[in-house]
């Protein structure tokens, strides 16, 4: 079971490119038709200097870039098939734009048992960073681990 | 949206989605980058449990997001966040609502907070969220 010793542990910094054939790919899968994510005239008309990204897409692109999508999991002797996911947030610094390159650090901020131990939720932030080194995001997750608990 | 018209109480979000089916789960796995079985693969979801795939968290949050974006030009958002209260089942027909519950000021500009739902078709609540925008 995860405990304590979790808490401070980073991972492998993540680099993934924003590129414009992922996201029309994303956008035509949720049903997305708002013209400032495809077209690049009504980006700028809405003050962007390029085509910007919705507003979880930044989860999308750590789990697409990262060369082990589960490195954490694995790490910490999580079994894919008990974890959930507890709770999501963003928030934004600067825009994040088609062709931007952006950096990704995770690591563990929190672990905490649940129910008498029949859950444990493991809290993960990271700081989202772009090519010319801005601060553009943070994210954090909740990750609940449902703990096989003896009967 | 009219900024300077906004007070606490509007609801100035609100969006209905169309049933979730076994192909948004199959290509949302491709477009996002979660390759967890569990939302795909049925044997591996009843192995661990469940009846049957069920929908990402992710692909519900995008949806609360889409509808927060319809209202709200992305521009303006400064912070969003949800918590997955429900696990969403195939079929489900979301609504996305998001009701502003506070006016403030913080880093220079005026903003405001928005208590945010999403629930299915029998009213259930799936994701319990907020943001913050600009105004």
């Amino acid at each position: 079971m995860v405990d304590q010793s979790a808490v401070g542990r980073c991972f492998t910094p993540v680099t993934a490119r924003v590129e414009p054939g992922r996201l029309r790919y994303f956008l035509n899968t949720l049903g997305e038709q708002n013209p400032v994510y495809r077209d690049a005239d009504a980006a700028r008309a809405s003050g962007f200097a390029g085509t910007p990204v919705p507003p979880t897409y930044l989860f999308c692109l750590e789990m697409m870039d990262v060369d082990d999508p589960f490195e954490m999991f694995t790490a910490l002797d999580i079994d894919l098939a008990r974890v959930l996911h507890g709770e999501q947030s963003f928030v934004y610094h600067a825009p994040v734009l088609v062709g931007d390159t952006l950096t990704f650090r995770p690591s563990v901020t929190s672990v905490a048992e649940k129910k008498g131990g029949a859950m444990t939720l493991i809290g993960i932030r990271c700081e989202v960073t772009n090519q010319d080194g801005v601060h553009v995001a943070d994210t954090a997750r909740t990750i609940v681990v449902r703990n096989e608990v003896a009967s | 949206m009219a900024a300077a018209d906004i007070k606490a109480g509007d609801r100035i979000v609100h969006k209905v989605f169309p049933p979730i089916t076994r192909h948004t789960l199959a290509l949302y796995c491709g477009a996002s980058g979660d390759h967890n079985p569990i939302h795909v693969d049925i044997d591996f979801a009843k192995a661990a449990g469940f009846p049957d795939v069920f929908a990402h968290g992710m692909l519900v949050m995008a949806c609360l997001g889409q509808a927060l974006t319809d209202a709200v030009p992305p521009s303006k958002l400064r912070a969003f966040a949800t918590r997955f209260v429900a696990i969403t089942q195939l079929g489900a027909r979301l609504t996305c609502e998001g009701t502003v519950t506070e006016l403030f000021a913080a880093n220079g500009e005026q903003r405001a907070r928005l208590a945010l739902t999403t629930r299915d078709e029998r009213g259930e609540i799936k994701l319990d969220g907020s943001a913050v925008i600009a105004l």
